[in-house]
């Protein structure tokens, strides 16, 4: 089933996304620069304009899309194990190569096959983050893949290509 | 220090900079709660303090002109980090019509009114400027106050705000050449030199963003704010010298810079900004003599009104074009109608250069009727009659 999404461009603003749904009612999303997101029902006189609006900081926003997206990632991670793969957190050491340097110059994709989904930094999650993200020592990576696939970019993150990276900590416990 | 010696010179300085930024303060809270844009009170301010104001400012008019120019190219750069070059050519290659639509309609008139005053070439191409660019900061910081970011009009303003934002980078420049006299050759090669960089950049930023963001990406907050100041500065003042104007220069360094560099830039420069475009403002409303005033209002009050109807029909048909209903072609018309920050940029440019020096006076006049004008009819679209549709009992909208 899929669901009809709009996009917008807000030049200098940020982006907006007009959800249609069955009902025929529409919902928008504004999602600012800021990272506040305005979250709109839109009237049904006047088509183009919103007749309810709540104003949600990002932590706020974070924990909304928790609470509606939390079941089904979960039963996207418990299939996933089926296929073999793992889902982990890798840290950056400080100390890493990496460390200061855009996520795309890792390679972790190429090199391993394992792909990053997330950057976890003081306590936030940044989603899909692109490869001209800049890695910082202390953050925490989420990736998935197969297990050699994870193991080989903890290593290539800890600077010790071919080793086993020492300190990590697991997400999940190991598939069995 | 003896008694009855004037305040030193420090002092007075002292003196005179803290009194001035506390009333701004003050006047920033006001605006707050009543929901004005700030630009009008700074403007206001100024024109209380300057010569023949309440409050001279001897000792500080210095320091705050300096200010001031660092104020016009602060404006610019965070006006280039905000927007990407991505989204600059799609608006462009999108709203170019409507954008053409705009110039001509908003800037013939003033043109046409400054020819009909007998104040030459110069000065036509200055009110030019003046009628024709929107506020950029007032509309964005309107349209977020009254929760209309998600409206489906409002990506088409601020598509005409990108093209305007855009068309300034060749405008400034043959302004800036017309007015040190360059003659036609030299404005020809002010505005060949413009288009060349404009385009150079854009390409450059659009391909090789992420290494030109390299010369100043730094993880240090500091550093970070030191490096992109102390280049936009170096080459806003390299395109002074060029003359193409030094705003153009820090608006081109916005763009080149990308990614999560601009990012951060805007979050350590957004108070840096505030502090020297308020000195902006209030330096534009200090050089000009309240005395003078009343002898530009009617003309002043003349190019609002034609500036407010030309705007109402750029708006209405940009919002049209992009699918809006009646009320949504309205809301945007009105949205467009206050003129701020670019048309004092352009009339200090002007006035500073020797030219009509009644653009001065004028311009403070009009911005502040515009927004007005703006603020007293923002809320009509809203009660205009639905489109007729309502038929017994239409569902209501779960909220």
């Amino acid at each position: 089933m899929t669901v009809t999404i709009s996009s917008r461009g807000l030049p200098g603003i940020g982006v907006c996304q007009e959800l249609e749904l069955a009902d025929g009612s529409r919902l928008g999303i504004v999602t600012r620069r800021s990272g506040k997101r305005d979250l709109l029902v839109y009237g049904a006189d006047d088509p183009d304009a919103a007749s309810a609006r709540v104003v949600l900081t990002e932590p706020e926003a974070n924990a909304v899309a928790e609470i509606l997206g939390g079941p089904q990632l979960l039963t996207a991670l418990a299939g996933l194990h089926g296929d073999g793969l793992v889902v982990e957190q890798l840290p950056v050491p400080p100390s890493s190569p990496y460390a200061g340097r855009p996520l795309g110059d890792t390679r972790a994709r190429t090199r391993t096959g394992a792909s990053i989904v997330a950057v976890l930094r003081d306590s936030t999650a940044i989603t899909s983050p692109g490869p001209e993200f800049g890695l910082r020592g202390g953050d925490l990576i989420a990736v998935v893949g197969t297990q050699a696939a994870v193991d080989q970019l903890a290593a290539i993150l800890d600077g010790t290509n071919g080793t086993n990276g020492t300190d990590r900590t697991d997400a999940t416990p190991p598939a069995s | 220090m003896a008694s009855g010696s004037p305040v030193s010179h420090a002092s007075a300085l002292l003196i005179q900079l803290g009194a001035v930024l506390f009333v701004l303060g003050l006047l920033g809270r006001l605006a707050g709660v009543v929901k004005v844009p700030v630009i009008p009170l700074y403007l206001l301010a100024g024109l209380a303090f300057g010569q023949g104001g309440f409050a001279s400012l001897e000792e500080s008019q210095e320091f705050i002109s300096v200010a001031a120019e660092i104020g016009v190219i602060l404006l610019l750069l965070m006006l280039g980090l905000e927007y990407s070059a991505g989204e600059l050519l799609g608006n462009l290659r999108t709203q170019a019509p409507v954008g053409a639509l705009d110039a001509v309609l908003n800037a013939v008139p003033g043109a046409a009114v400054a020819l009909l005053a007998g104040w030459g070439a110069e000065a036509a191409v200055a009110l030019a400027g003046i009628t024709w660019v929107s506020s950029s900061g007032v509309i964005a910081k309107v349209l977020s106050d009254l929760g209309r970011l998600g409206n489906r009009e409002t990506p088409s303003i601020l598509g005409v705000l990108v093209v305007e934002d855009l068309s300034m980078a060749i405008y400034l420049p043959l302004l800036t050449a017309l007015l040190a006299g360059s003659g036609v050759a030299g404005v020809t090669l002010a505005v060949v030199i413009a288009l060349v960089t404009v385009t150079t950049v854009l390409i450059v930023a659009t391909r090789f963003g992420r290494q030109v963001t390299r010369l100043v990406s730094t993880d240090d907050a500091e550093s970070l704010l030191l490096g992109t100041l102390g280049l936009t500065v170096l080459v806003a003042g390299i395109a002074q010298e060029l003359k193409v104007s030094s705003a153009v220069g820090a608006f081109l360094v916005g763009i080149a810079l990308s990614g999560t560099v601009a990012e951060t830039a805007v979050e350590l420069l957004t108070p840096i900004r505030d502090l020297f475009a308020a000195a902006f403002f209030v330096f534009f409303g200090l050089s000009t003599e309240p005395g003078s005033l009343p002898g530009v209002l009617a003309l002043a009050a003349l190019l609002a009104a034609i500036g407010t109807l030309t705007k109402l029909a750029t708006g209405y048909v940009a919002a049209a074009r992009s699918g809006a209903r009646r009320r949504g072609r309205w809301r945007a018309a009105v949205a467009l109608v206050p003129r701020g920050e670019f048309s004092v940029v352009v009339a200090a440019l002007a006035v500073q250069a020797g030219a009509e020096p009644r653009l001065g006076p004028l311009t403070a006049c009009y911005v502040l009727l515009t927004i007005i004008i703006a603020a007293a009819i923002s809320g009509v679209p809203d009660r205009l009659a639905a489109t007729p549709r309502r038929r017994g009992s239409s569902q209501p909208v779960a909220a």
